[in-house]
């Protein structure tokens, strides 16, 4: 179990680097939509992938507030931690 | 910095589009009906195979008549909202006939199919609540979650294993889980698997919610939907639907059993703020539906057309989704080869619609198709013969 965002954003990374789209130089300050070119359906589509890997449920709603690699990490660990 | 800055992508792709193909796929004008089947574009006569008008009943002479007996009695229009100054005795009619048709208790009515969406979801749940959808939902349902307030979480498209996982990850949460589905999927057909979404339901205790607009008067021996023809109905707490398909009207409702639905007219916001449906309209849709209940045929023919096109359109090569029901999409695999297929059918007479990602779901053009009960055999056959033309047409390298 990931616990710490560092973790978590690795797991993110590294769950986006399998994908050849993606450019190779991402880090967790990589912003989702500009950095990585994804649209609105492969954002929802993306955090589908990771809520079942890490096995929690991030609300769409969250989402709105999420910009960064470490902003999806950290929002994932506080929903783990109960908030 | 201009206000119209956050346009110029859209206003870039909207150009491309319109130099790939000639046409612009968002303002094609039917200049006039001239059947429920066949429609006058760019001065021709051209076969409509993209209207989801199911049952062809826009054109039925018995809704005409009693919109314009009902005109000529009423009015055009009622000028207010249905909390206020808006009500007449046609819409209370209009409620108990719908409500009767689904064997439910209550039914209210809306001005639209989409703000029968909009207003039915958002209202339902509300703050400290879940809201489950179908990754494939319609716009109007991916809205309803923005105006309300509820913690939203996707689930796979017609996944109902993926359904229960994701509701078990938030059992012990407070609040209430309302599910949505839809009856058929309106960008590639599919049907919902409905009586294993109901088991779910059943299993886990929350609150489902079916949008039957493009199932009802389609799917189920009677019409009544995807929930009717999976033997479920006790199990679903909200239908929502539309006039705007098989009905061949325009307007929205939902049915429940729950008398709490008379409480939601007083909660919801597209239903509360906005002008209800005009006295012609109502007797129009009252007519549709007699036609619906009086001729269970169409349904049969429906779904006989159904297979007809898509057997054709495999036969010639296309990729469709595996169900068949009346809504028929053509998975291409780029964007330039929509582009091109689409308006070359609509020169060679055949009107289908062009979806483009990511309004589609996994990223690829869908041509979509929706077939009639009014439909011929001949102009079924015509249509598959006129996409084989077109694709024989198409440069080798699209």
């Amino acid at each position: 179990m990931s616990e710490t965002v560092q973790d978590v954003s690795a797991l993110i990374i590294q769950k986006l680097l399998a994908n050849p789209k993606v450019p190779r130089d991402i880090t967790g300050s990589s912003k989702i939509v500009e950095d990585l070119a994804f649209d609105s359906l492969a954002v929802m589509n993306f955090v589908m992938e990771i809520e079942d890997e890490l096995d929690v449920s991030v609300p769409l709603d969250r989402l709105a507030e999420i910009r960064t690699i470490d902003d999806l990490a950290s929002c994932i660990v506080a929903i783990r931690n109960g908030g | 910095m201009s206000i119209f800055d956050k346009f110029r992508g859209v206003e870039q792709r909207l150009a491309e589009l319109q130099a790939a193909g000639g046409r612009n796929p968002f303002s094609v004008v039917i200049e006039r009906p001239i059947s429920s089947t066949v429609g006058l574009i760019e001065g021709r006569e051209t076969l409509l195979f993209g209207t989801n008008n199911y049952l062809g009943l826009s054109q039925s002479p018995r809704a005409i008549e009693a919109a314009i007996e009902t005109v000529r009695a009423r009015g055009v229009g009622t000028t207010g909202s249905r909390i206020a100054n808006g009500t007449q005795s046609l819409h209370e009619q209009l409620e108990a006939r719908i409500a009767n048709y689904f064997g439910q208790k209550h039914c209210m009515v809306f001005s639209t199919g989409y703000q029968a969406n909009l207003g039915m979801i958002s209202t339902l749940a509300g703050k400290g609540d879940y809201l489950l959808l179908d990754a494939d939902s319609h716009a109007s349902i991916y809205d309803a979650s923005r105006l309300g307030h509820a913690q939203v979480i996707r689930f796979r498209h017609n996944d109902p294993e993926d359904l229960r996982k994701r509701l078990n990850r938030i059992k012990d949460e407070p609040g209430a889980k309302l599910v949505v589905v839809e009856g058929i999927y309106s960008m590639t057909g599919n049907v919902v698997p409905m009586k294993e979404m109901a088991e779910v339901k059943r299993e886990t205790g929350a609150t489902l919610l079916v949008d039957e607009a493009h199932s009802f008067g389609v799917l189920g021996p009677t019409g009544r939907g995807v929930a009717e023809a999976a033997g479920v109905e006790k199990d679903v707490d909200f239908i929502v639907g539309t006039f705007s398909k098989s009905v061949g009207t325009v307007g929205g409702y939902c049915v429940s059993n729950h008398p709490e639905l008379d409480l939601v007219r007083l909660h919801c916001r597209p239903y509360m703020f906005t002008a209800s449906l005009p006295p012609e309209v109502i007797a129009a849709t009252m007519a549709g539906l007699d036609e619906m209940k009086a001729h269970p045929e169409l349904r049969t023919r429906l779904m006989d057309n159904a297979v007809r096109f898509h057997a054709g359109l495999n036969r010639i090569g296309l990729k469709t989704g595996k169900q068949v029901s009346p809504v028929v999409g053509v998975v291409l695999e780029t964007i330039p080869e929509a582009i091109m297929l689409w308006n070359r059918l609509l020169t060679l007479g055949l009107y289908v619609n062009l979806s483009l990602p990511p309004a589609t779901p996994d990223h690829h053009p869908l041509l979509r198709c929706s077939v009639m009960a009014t439909h011929t055999p001949e102009q079924i056959d015509r249509a598959v013969e006129i996409f084989r033309e077109a694709l024989e047409s198409l440069p080798a390298d699209a």
